[in-house]
């Protein structure tokens, strides 16, 4: 188990890692994502004790990175972004003297070496000098570096990068072979990898953790509510009055077209599938839908949403909150605690953001539903959402589920 | 440290660099013991070790310059660093490797004097106490030197700069009796000179700590110390800064043990604590860079 509590790493006057606090539980696959910069080799070389943190304690297994150096970095094996290879070695010196480094005893040298040479399939080069090998070669040296001694926890930094896509489905296969019996850790920019390979996902930006979940409940938890985008043949006041009869609208949008047809963008609450209901509704009042199509996150959406540039750091802080539910630090469940009326008005702003991955929609004609009939400032449009929003967020960021999860984290 | 030590002596014959160095050291020092012992039949190898001296200014930095630069510059170090071995086992394992192929040419010296007692027969007198013990110094000379080299490679990547700034500093040691020798010898030479020295101490505890205030404090603190005593008695800086350097001189030593036939015992500590400065300086590079 790896403990990151309250980690700062400072370059100068560049905070490249900002009060991560994370615990690595054993047995799990646990993905890095963030874009160039945002800290995750840091955070990485920081683990494994290439770094030194600015702030805060690293304890592996136990053992804290700088006050028991060799105990904590015995129990991980890394491979850094650019495999450390000595290009004057064959493979078999090269894993042999790292086989030493990392005090294999001496009568299991040759019998470990050849057990990482068959996983990372490099018996066949084993006597070749590793300058002579290919870049997919090499990445499976470091690889291979990196398991000798079957440390508990192995860290891997963009372990793909570069292969052919045979190669990375095989490196896929061996990081699911270890993961049986390893911790392992890797970062990666190809989100279908993580997605696939990973049962955590963290998602690092500015330095800060910014999600810590499955990909599944990532997914679920910023779908929150999906959205419909329909292209309507009739009046702009029609279609508004049509839909208003409709319950679970949480926001509407009607733009009328030059060609007699609306485009209506409506947002849905979470699980509720109003096609159906909608299709009826607009029948009824006969107003024909020429186009109907629904929008749901991916980790894609995910991944862009929170590592957005203009969500960092103050404005996705709530977001960034309902997506460390799994591990909530002190700090972030005090920060959870109270549901003060001011969430109402964080709400709007998170809201906002989600609404800039269509730009379009700004421009858009708001209405408001239905109770006062006044059509509302677009910013308002979420604030003055329907009762199971604040409900939904409500249920999310209960006192009494923080304080479970605490009991969970405490455990 | 043994797997350190290992692979980097490996790496020397692995390459050229260490057949070369080893070649150029024979080559040197051969020509010396042929021209003055065998054609001339001068009775002392100490002698021909201190002409030859020279050599370590072209051997030390080729041997050097490699040895920690190109780790950071192929990223080799964060295998190092993240290995279960602590930044002193590391420095340690590789100066012990250059150290050995330093060796090498070490050992085949001490063959020279073996070679002038038989080409002189039982007339000839060669005196091997003396050579002996010049070999010895030759090595912890080499040892200090070597040191020099490592610390300045652990602070670069580029190993080119590394053999520059070597070389460089190995050449003010080789000619620092001459350079000691052009300083002024006046008190009022002596006083200036302590107050830039004390000036520079300040500066360098500045780049180093950042500590403003302490830097001030310790650079001016001897600021003031040196200006207080030059007014109370100006005498006590005659020659004074010449004094102090002139003991500092590497070469100096080995000419005792060559030339005066002394066996230098406080030069000798001197290189040995010099090496040891310079390593431990070499290991708290590494450190700093992994704070930084």
């Amino acid at each position: 188990m790896i403990e990151l509590k309250n980690l700062v790493k400072r370059y100068g006057s560049h905070l490249a890692v900002d009060h991560l606090n994370l615990t690595i539980e054993d047995g799990k696959i646990y993905g890095f994502l963030g874009p160039n910069g945002a800290g995750k080799s840091t955070t990485m070389n920081m683990m494994t004790g290439y770094l030194s943190a600015t702030e805060g304690d690293i304890i592996v297994n136990g053992h804290n990175v700088l006050e028991e150096p060799e105990e904590a970095k015995a129990c991980i094996g890394y491979l850094p972004e650019q495999p450390p290879l000595y290009m004057d070695m064959t493979v078999k010196e090269y894993l042999m003297f790292c086989a030493e480094l990392k005090k294999v005893p001496k009568d299991k040298r040759a019998e470990q070496v050849q057990a990482v040479e068959e996983m990372a399939r490099l018996t066949d080069v084993s006597g070749r000098l590793i300058k002579n090998l290919s870049k997919g070669y090499r990445q499976r040296v470091g690889l291979a570096q990196a398991i000798l001694g079957f440390p508990p926890i192995i860290i891997l930094d963009e372990p793909t990068v570069g292969l052919d896509p045979k190669q990375i489905i095989e490196i896929r296969d061996l990081i699911r072979q270890l993961s049986k019996e390893h911790t392992v850790i890797l970062s990666s920019h190809i989100l279908s990898e993580v997605q696939e390979l990973c049962d955590v996902i963290l998602i690092i930006s500015h330095g800060r953790l910014v999600a810590n979940d499955s990909a599944e409940h990532l997914e679920e938890t910023l779908r929150g509510s999906s959205r419909l985008n329909l292209v309507v043949k009739g009046g702009q006041e029609d279609i508004t009055a049509a839909l208003s009869a409709v319950d679970g609208i949480r926001a509407l949008k009607v733009t009328p077209k030059e060609d007699g047809t609306c485009a209506v963008t409506l947002e849905q609450a979470q699980g509720a599938d109003l096609r159906e209901t909608l299709f009826y509704a607009l029948a009824d009042a006969r107003l024909p839908i020429l186009e109907m199509k629904q929008t749901e996150a991916n980790l894609e959406k995910v991944f862009l949403e929170l590592t957005d540039d203009r969500n960092q750091p103050a404005a996705g802080e709530k977001k960034r909150r309902r997506l460390l539910r799994r591990h909530p630090t002190a700090e972030e469940a005090a920060l959870d605690a109270p549901e003060s009326p001011a969430t109402t008005e964080e709400n709007t702003h998170t809201a906002a953001l989600e609404e800039t991955e269509e730009p379009e929609f700004d421009d858009l004609y708001a209405v408001e539903l239905p109770e006062d009939g006044e059509a509302p400032e677009p910013d308002d449009l979420y604030a003055a959402a329907p009762p199971e929003d604040a409900l939904s967020d409500a249920a999310e960021e209960s006192p009494a589920e923080d304080a479970g999860d605490d009991k969970e984290d405490a455990q | 440290m043994k797997a350190i030590y290992r692979r980097e002596l490996a790496s020397f014959y692995n390459g050229m660099i260490g057949s070369i160095c080893v070649a150029f050291m024979l080559a040197c020092v051969g020509l010396y013991f042929m021209a003055y012992n065998l054609l001339n039949g001068y009775p002392s190898f100490a002698i021909s070790l201190y002409y030859a001296l020279f050599l370590f200014l072209i051997a030390i930095p080729l041997l050097c310059m490699r040895v920690m630069s190109e780790d950071r510059h192929n990223r080799t170090d964060q295998l190092l660093l993240t290995s279960p071995v602590t930044v002193t086992g590391m420095v340690l394992g590789k100066f012990c490797a250059v150290m050995t192929v330093f060796a090498v040419p070490c050992v085949l010296f001490a063959f020279c004097p073996l070679i002038m007692k038989i080409a002189a027969g039982s007339s000839g007198e060669v005196y091997f106490l003396t050579d002996y013990c010049t070999l010895l110094c030759f090595f912890v000379l080499g040892a200090a030197y070597i040191s020099i080299g490592i610390l300045i490679s652990a602070a670069t990547e580029s190993q080119v700069i590394a053999a520059v700034g070597t070389f460089g500093i190995l050449l003010v040691l080789h000619l620092w009796d001459s350079i000691v020798s052009f300083l002024p010898t006046t008190a009022s030479g002596s006083f200036i000179l302590l107050l830039i020295a004390s000036i520079a101490v300040g500066l360098l505890l500045d780049s180093l700590t950042s500590a403003h205030v302490l830097s001030v404090g310790v650079g001016g603190g001897l600021a003031v110390v040196t200006v207080v005593c030059y007014l109370v008695d100006s005498s006590w800086f005659e020659s004074l800064v010449p004094n102090i350097l002139s003991g500092f001189s590497f070469t100096g030593v080995l000419l005792n043990f060559a030339e005066y036939q002394v066996f230098d015992i406080p030069g000798v500590l001197m290189l040995l604590s010099i090496t040891a400065l310079m390593l431990f300086l070499t290991v708290q590079v590494i450190q700093r860079r992994r704070w930084h």
